[in-house]
């Protein structure tokens, strides 16, 4: 009975997930092609595109049902983690959406193909100031998918003077009331930006100050968070923290107490996150047409409107509501844009320097070698103690 | 019991998916980005020193938690009637099913200033106690995530302990105190030991806990390690050599451990 | 005393579950912004939503057939191995736990990534196969092994040795002297390292996410979330999961009252 119950339920789990989901679509009816028996292998931020969910686009299906071509999809958490998977060939993907940092550095490592646009029409679509960005300035290897800018979220029942520079999360006033960015490198353009340095300099000195700039804020923060701004602004616990625009948007539309502002004194952060081709795709082609299925206006639209970031297609805006349009959260204003920076990669050694100053930060300052291995030598010196009194004890007991 | 052979297959599946990979590891340790042999990954551990003492310290504090708070709960659930305690045990598993980063998250509203701990005490007239982010909230995750792993093999030799070696304990006049340091507990010791290896470890290299309870500003082994691989330099070199480093002092402490294992306790640890 | 034990039985199992009632709490937030620390009314969309989620439920069947095969081989191999070392001599014994121990001493991503240079390896030797579900059950086997090891092993020293020879003594087969002496001394101690067989592999984030190739498992979709934002419809799943298992023990536990109170009522007909 107990085995027939477990059976019962383990079927019942198992076929719930294998239930197909339900498709809506708003876009305009296409012919349905005939089935080609290839999969590609895309490799996607988590929730980055529209999943049919809620009366949502389903862009893969569509994809699928457009031109035969099945689309296996998975996601990832971080520019890094995908490096880490794609450096050592732990995967075949045919598709890859990395940021542009990540794509400069791929691209130095020849880790992506280079695109044949005959097969991306879709191509002309995308903006004019959205090619030849820094990290491919060819845009030869790269289409991009979404871009936004970094800005400060405060609440505005406590933060009552103008958002304006990124000096504010330093303000002693708001003492345990800061969130930092929890990765290395948008914490350090932060400090950047208040120094009047470039995001992508490799001056040693200038880094170094940056890391002591962070680490005078170091008491003045409440943590170093990634998603966790979300419940932590809204809640009230916390009331100034950086992040992504596109990302919490949301926060201030269901909140009428937080805002958001971009700090134009020092000027900030334009990301883009782009389509690539990893080196060694087994299906190009199939690969080449999925990028085009996702420049396609109508998609991009709708895309745009389940993530919630800006499409680089002017075009696709024209499909999108008024109020996203003219939200100058998603679409700021051109001034804004020009005063903006975007990452590229950096050398190797510069990347070290980085990330072991971000370590000095987060710890609180460099230990010492002698210390550890006083610990380990003294956590040794009493095993071979403790040893050999067990033996003189023994030896007493025999005797 | 001859039964030797019984571990060929294991032997094998060792020496394949254990060895090798170790043997990756430590090669990585000692040579840097392009291949070449040298020490300078071990010799740039030493600046991380006072990271290793914190999660450490930390996770001793955790696993000597948790064996005082499971120890107990164990005992209570052998004693209880045979055909509840395999429930309970599938009760004190079962909060470990749900997805870690959710159990976290949970803990964080329960814990933050505004958070459910506080709004309890606020309407109970209490002040508010600042929880998160602190040493304490993250020992309290670690506890929280490791406990059921040192619950569950205590309570393994706990049931089906001899009773008959307890009785006689209690014939001969020795009082409740007595009768438990000196027949259950040393009589439970493999068990604890086993508990400790899979709480200790785990908690000592743990990620995830110190970044989201103790608002990243606590770095523990775990992270700094975590940021090798998946920083802006992706350096599997330096990440290994503090793994190893890490290891042979995990491997010292449990060494230490396994000698109050008397008897013919050869078996349920680590080390010489 | 009895009232202590229970009274201490409710406070652990308090803290125990107190996240698992906010996260279930939460999984009924009808919010837009998927807040989980502030609750806006009472709904079912995330679980509207989390039926209509086709790659959730996809990371959620594999994840489930990954634990279950882990489960079930590491705890057959582990039992045969804890065996095994058992009788093995002083010396040989002391290395084979040291070996065993060290993917525990490991963190996780030290495992996951010389894991998957090994199968990168193995892979490319083999004609160039991808990873997928097969790599990852071998890895979640490799990381289960130690703890069905180490539960098992402290039940055989626990269990008197001269039981065995005993039954063999009587007749017995050495096969069957297992299934009949050994195997039901040692039970708690395999069950027990089974269910943490399971646990660890259902909730595997790291070593899976490198070892996975293009497959996607339950916690990598739910970590792949952290730059956005967590949906509750994983809160809602995760409520799912735990009331069906809560459905089941309770099921289960009432039909073993109901069959131990009719040996109950036999006996005392007898």
């Amino acid at each position: 009975m107990k085995k027939t119950i477990a059976a019962v339920a383990a079927v019942i789990l198992l076929a719930a997930s294998s239930c197909p989901s339900a498709l809506a679509s708003e876009v305009s009816e296409q012919p349905v092609a005939a089935k080609t028996g290839v999969t590609i292998n895309v490799y996607n931020w988590g929730e980055y595109i529209s999943n049919g969910v809620d009366g949502t686009l389903d862009v893969n299906k569509e994809f699928t049902k457009r031109t035969g071509i099945n689309v296996n999809y998975t996601t990832f958490d971080s520019n890094e983690s995908l490096y880490s998977k794609l450096a050592n060939g732990g995967a075949n993907y045919d598709i890859i959406i990395p940021s542009d940092y990540m794509i400069s550095k791929l691209i130095e490592e020849g880790m992506v193909e280079k695109l044949d646009f005959k097969n991306i029409p879709n191509f002309q679509y995308i903006d004019k100031q959205f090619r030849n960005q820094q990290y491919d300035k060819a845009n030869a290897y790269s289409v991009p998918y979404t871009w936004g800018v970094v800005g400060i979220f405060y609440n505005k029942k406590y933060v009552k003077e103008p958002v304006d520079s990124w000096k504010i999360l330093w303000d002693k006033k708001y003492a345990g009331k800061i969130l930092m960015f929890d990765n290395p490198r948008d914490s350090f353009g932060i400090a950047q930006k208040i120094l009047g340095y470039s995001y992508n300099s490799t001056n040693v000195e200038e880094w170094e100050n940056a890391a002591k700039l962070l680490k005078e804020q170091k008491p003045l923060v409440q943590a170093y968070v990634m998603d966790q701004i979300f419940d932590k602004m809204s809640s009230g616990d916390a009331w100034l923290a950086p992040y992504y625009a596109g990302d919490a948007a949301t926060l201030v539309a269901d909140n009428p107490n937080i805002g958001f502002a971009i700090p134009t004194k020092e000027g900030t952060n334009f990301f883009v996150d782009a389509i690539c081709i990893p080196t060694g795709a087994q299906h190009k082609k199939e690969a080449e047409a999925y990028i085009n299925f996702l420049c396609d206006p109508e998609i991009a639209a709708a895309n745009m409107d389940y993530i919630g970031y800006s499409t680089p297609e002017t075009a696709a805006k024209k499909l999108l509501p008024e109020e996203t349009v003219n939200n100058p959260i998603f679409y700021p204003e051109e001034s804004i844009l020009k005063k903006s920076e975007t990452y590229v990669n950096l050398p190797d050694d510069t990347n070290m320097l980085l990330d072991t100053l971000w370590a000095e930060v987060k710890m609180g300052g460099p230990g010492q070698t002698a210390t550890l291995v006083a610990v380990l030598l003294g956590f040794l010196l009493l095993y071979i103690v403790i040893v050999v009194y067990k033996k003189i004890k023994a030896k007493r007991e025999l005797q | 019991m001859k039964a030797k052979s019984a571990a060929a297959p294991y032997a094998v599946w060792m020496s394949i998916f254990i060895i090798v990979p170790m043997v990756l590891v430590v090669i990585f340790a000692f040579t840097d980005k392009n291949g070449a042999f040298t020490f300078k990954n071990i010799a740039e551990v030493g600046q991380y020193s006072n990271v290793f003492l914190r999660s450490i310290w930390l996770g001793a504090l955790a696993t000597v938690i948790s064996l005082v708070l499971g120890y107990p709960l164990a005992y209570i659930i052998s004693h209880i009637g045979a055909r509840r305690q395999n429930m309970m045990v599938m009760l004190v598993m079962l909060p470990m099913w749900m997805n870690f980063l959710l159990r976290t998250y949970a803990w964080m509203t329960l814990l933050e200033d505004n958070g459910i701990i506080n709004n309890l005490l606020a309407s109970f007239g209490m002040g508010k106690l600042h929880l998160i982010n602190t040493q304490g909230a993250v020992v309290l995750g670690m506890v929280y995530n490791y406990i059921p792993y040192m619950i569950l093999p205590l309570y393994s030799v706990l049931t089906k302990m001899d009773s008959s070696v307890v009785e006689a304990a209690q014939d001969l006049g020795a009082s409740q105190a007595q009768v438990f340091s000196k027949v259950i507990f040393p009589l439970s010791m493999p068990g604890v030991i086993s508990g400790i290896t899979m709480v200790f470890v785990p908690a000592v290299s743990t990620f995830i806990i110190s970044k989201m309870l103790g608002g990243g500003a606590n770095l523990m082994i775990g992270d700094l390690i975590d940021m090798q691989f998946l920083g802006s330099a992706y350096n599997p070199n330096l990440g290994s050599a503090i793994s190893l480093v890490l290891m042979v002092l995990i491997l010292i402490c449990m060494g230490i451990m396994n000698q109050f294992d008397d008897g013919e306790s050869n078996g349920g640890g680590m080390m010489i | 005393m009895k009232t202590l034990s229970k009274i201490y039985t409710f406070l652990v199992f308090l803290f125990l579950y107190a996240p698992i009632f906010v996260l279930i709490v939460f999984s009924f937030n009808n919010s837009t912004t998927m807040s989980r620390s502030v609750w806006s009314g009472f709904s079912f969309k995330w679980y509207a939503q989390l039926i209509q989620d086709g790659m959730l439920l996809n990371a959620l069947r594999n994840t489930l057939i990954i634990a279950v095969v882990a489960a079930i081989v590491s705890t057959v191999l582990g039992t045969a191995a804890a065996i095994g070392i058992n009788g093995m001599n002083k010396w040989m014994k002391r290395m084979v736990m040291n070996v065993t121990n060290l993917p525990m001493v490991n963190p996780d991503i030290v495992t996951g990534v010389s894991l998957m240079l090994l199968f990168v390896f193995v892979a490319k030797s083999m004609g160039n196969i991808s990873l997928g579900m097969f790599s990852l059950i071998l890895a979640h086997i490799t990381f289960c092994l130690p703890y069905v090891i180490l539960s098992v092993m402290p039940k055989l020293r626990q269990m008197d040795s001269h039981l065995y020879e005993a039954a063999q003594d009587l007749g017995c087969s050495p096969v069957l002297a297992f299934f009949k002496v050994v195997l039901p001394e040692i039970l708690p101690g395999v069950v027990t390292g089974m269910i943490m067989a399971f646990t660890l592999s259902i909730d595997d984030f790291v070593i899976s996410y490198f070892t996975s190739g293009t497959t996607q498992t339950l916690p990598i979709f739910i970590y792949s979330m952290t730059r956005k934002r967590i949906s509750p419809e994983i809160n809602a799943l995760s409520t799912l999961l735990f009331g069906t298992i809560m459905v089941l023990l309770i099921i289960v536990n009432f039909r073993q009252s109901k069959d131990k109170k009719a040996e109950e009522n036999l006996m005392e007909e007898a």
